[in-house]
């Protein structure tokens, strides 16, 4: 099978730091895959290599088997490689149907469109709110996004990132700063997409990562440090020796 | 259609009229009955009320910060008066003429606005502004240079309607030329052309994550806001018959600026009913106090940006939020 993503001895510079040191990752379709290391290890760099939120300094990326290095960010997205962010970006002052169905539009190709009132795109709204029911934000459709509670707004971050209908779909700690009731309802929406969305996290939360991960790989220091499955990983010395110990043991 | 039950008239309600909205656009008919003897002053309100509309789909919508938006304000104004001056003086070609070259203008100086962020805008909407004021003022053949242009010989509207001495046909011109081009924003920043728009000035990060190309939308913002300016400067040509080398001075781009943030960003109205309070609040002021009018109005803008941060339609907002019906 052809890697839905991979990249290719893929590096960033910022001066004499590698932020990310000759990454060749290979990620096989429909996988879960999850990017683990300890802070500054470049998982976040490496997510923002992959979508073109940063030029790489040298090496590839291909999504699909197309070299897609020199694309911008908005092109991937239309590839159907789609990220969230870890530090929530949302339109504060929109609603969250809005919101949604500002990224269904930029999917369907309407963002051009600049005689019909969007209220008249029905199709597209219809889908917005499909997704927010699937996600169960129904009930503040109507609202503003600034006045809802953090783990709403984290939910909507991932609304817009699946309103884009993503191929392979980055989640950069999509649980950071929700309390943990909520970052297991998160978790479990996580889980129900189906497969042909290929999903890569970024997570601390060790038990997450095992719960949900088919695969791991392990940054260090802006390299890869190995990759295989979980139950592999956890047994792996080098890795219990920089990152993992307690989180293990515990 | 789909199986979800939401109510979704709360977002179709967005782009339907108000009936406030009806209200407000009866205004200039009331206008013309009580205040016979300022037609003149009436069609300026008009014309500027225009120009800033334009500044507010840049601004209140793409989120460009500009200092510069005389530049097209002017160009308009030039391309009108020298098209009529040279035997093209039908009204609607001069204001297609004027659209034309004042987005061509925009297109290609949009490239500039794109790069940095707002100090670098400002700077460069202000530079470009100069370039231009100052070319205008030295290509004395073409433009009169500091005696302004003359000889604007402006036809009938649509071949009927001549611009008489009271001001009359100027003021239902300016008028009507101000309603449909308001008219087109309104449908513009309810498409989802427009809701992209507010997603770049809201989370300008966001937008290439889901798909959208940023810096396409803002080009095309920019060159849509460079041709309304164009038409406002071209309606003042024309209501004028002449052309003065300051409709491309800094002072109108800064008073515009102005005018916008007192009325309010990203609503459309808030840049009509500004300019109504602007120049009626300068015209009483300066009619008390020739000299020193502009300290009320640095007071106003003082305290409009400290305790009313969306200006005049914030606080109308505030006002009618309570009497507004729970959805």
């Amino acid at each position: 099978m052809t890697p839905v993503l991979q990249t290719r001895n893929l590096s960033k510079r910022f001066g004499g730091f590698f932020a990310s040191k000759d990454v060749s990752l290979s990620i096989e379709p429909g996988a879960r895959h999850a990017l683990i290391g300890p802070n500054g290890a470049g998982k976040t760099t490496l997510i923002n290599l992959l979508t073109g939120f940063l030029e790489p300094s040298a090496g590839e990326v291909f999504l699909k088997g197309e070299d897609v290095t020199r694309l911008a960010q908005h092109q991937r997205v239309k590839r159907g490689l789609v990220r969230t962010f870890q530090i929530n970006r949302l339109f504060a002052e929109m609603t969250v149907l809005e919101s949604v169905t500002l990224s269904v539009c930029e999917r369907l190709g309407l963002g051009w469109n600049w005689w019909r009132p969007v209220g008249d795109h029905t199709a597209a709204i219809d889908e917005a709110a499909e997704l927010l029911a699937t996600l169960r934000l129904l009930d503040v459709a109507h609202t503003q996004t600034r006045s809802l509670a953090y783990g709403r707004q984290r939910m909507i971050e991932i609304a817009l990132a699946l309103a884009a209908k993503p191929q392979v779909l980055l989640l950069d700690e999509p649980a950071a700063g929700v309390p943990t009731d909520e970052s297991r309802e998160l978790f479990e929406t996580i889980a129900q997409l189906p497969r042909e969305v290929t999903i890569v996290l970024i997570e601390h939360d060790m038990d997450l990562v095992f719960r949900f991960a088919e695969r791991i790989s392990v940054l260090v220091g802006g390299a890869l440090l190995t990759e295989d499955l979980p139950e592999v990983i956890a047994r792996d010395r080098r890795v219990r020796e920089v990152y993992l110990g307690e989180a293990l043991d515990g | 259609m789909t199986p979800v039950k939401l109510d979704l008239s709360p977002l179709r309600r967005a782009a339907a009229w108000h009936w406030a909205e009806y209200a407000f656009w009866l205004l200039p008919l009331v206008a013309y009955f009580v205040f016979p003897k300022n037609l003149a002053l009436l069609s300026q309100i008009a014309i500027t009320a225009l120009f800033c509309l334009s500044l507010d789909l840049i601004l209140g919508y793409a989120g460009i910060v500009s200092l510069g938006h005389a530049a097209f304000f002017g160009l308009g104004a030039y391309a009108a008066g020298l098209m009529a001056k040279y035997g093209w003086g039908d009204p609607l070609l001069g204001l297609a003429g004027a659209a034309l070259a004042a987005a061509a203008a925009g297109f290609l100086t949009s490239f500039l606005v794109l790069r940095g962020a707002d100090l670098t805008r400002l700077m460069v909407t202000l530079g470009v502004s100069m370039m231009l004021y100052e070319a205008a003022n030295k290509l004395t053949d073409f433009t009169g240079g500091v005696d302004g242009l003359q000889g604007v010989d402006i036809q009938p509207v649509l071949g009927m309607f001549s611009f008489d001495l009271y001001g009359k046909t100027a003021y239902w011109y300016s008028v009507a030329v101000l309603f449909l081009m308001f008219w087109v924003a309104r449908r513009l920043v309810h498409s989802p052309f427009g809701l992209s728009l507010r997603g770049i000035r809201q989370n300008v990060g966001r937008m290439p994550a889901i798909g959208a190309p940023v810096n396409a939308r803002l080009v095309a913002a920019y060159t849509i806001g460079a041709a309304y300016a164009g038409v406002a400067g071209a309606l003042l040509t024309q209501t004028t018959q002449f052309v003065s080398l300051d409709v491309m001075a800094f002072s109108r781009s800064a008073e515009l600026l102005l005018i916008l943030v007192l009325g309010g960003t990203g609503s459309l109205y808030g840049a009509l009913i500004g300019t109504m309070v602007f120049m009626a609040a300068h015209h009483f002021l300066s009619d008390i106090n020739p000299q020193y009018w502009q300290f009320w109005l640095g007071a106003a803008l003082v305290l409009i940006v400290l305790f009313a941060r969306d200006g005049i339609m914030g606080l109308l907002r505030k006002l009618s939020a309570p009497a507004r019906t729970p959805s």
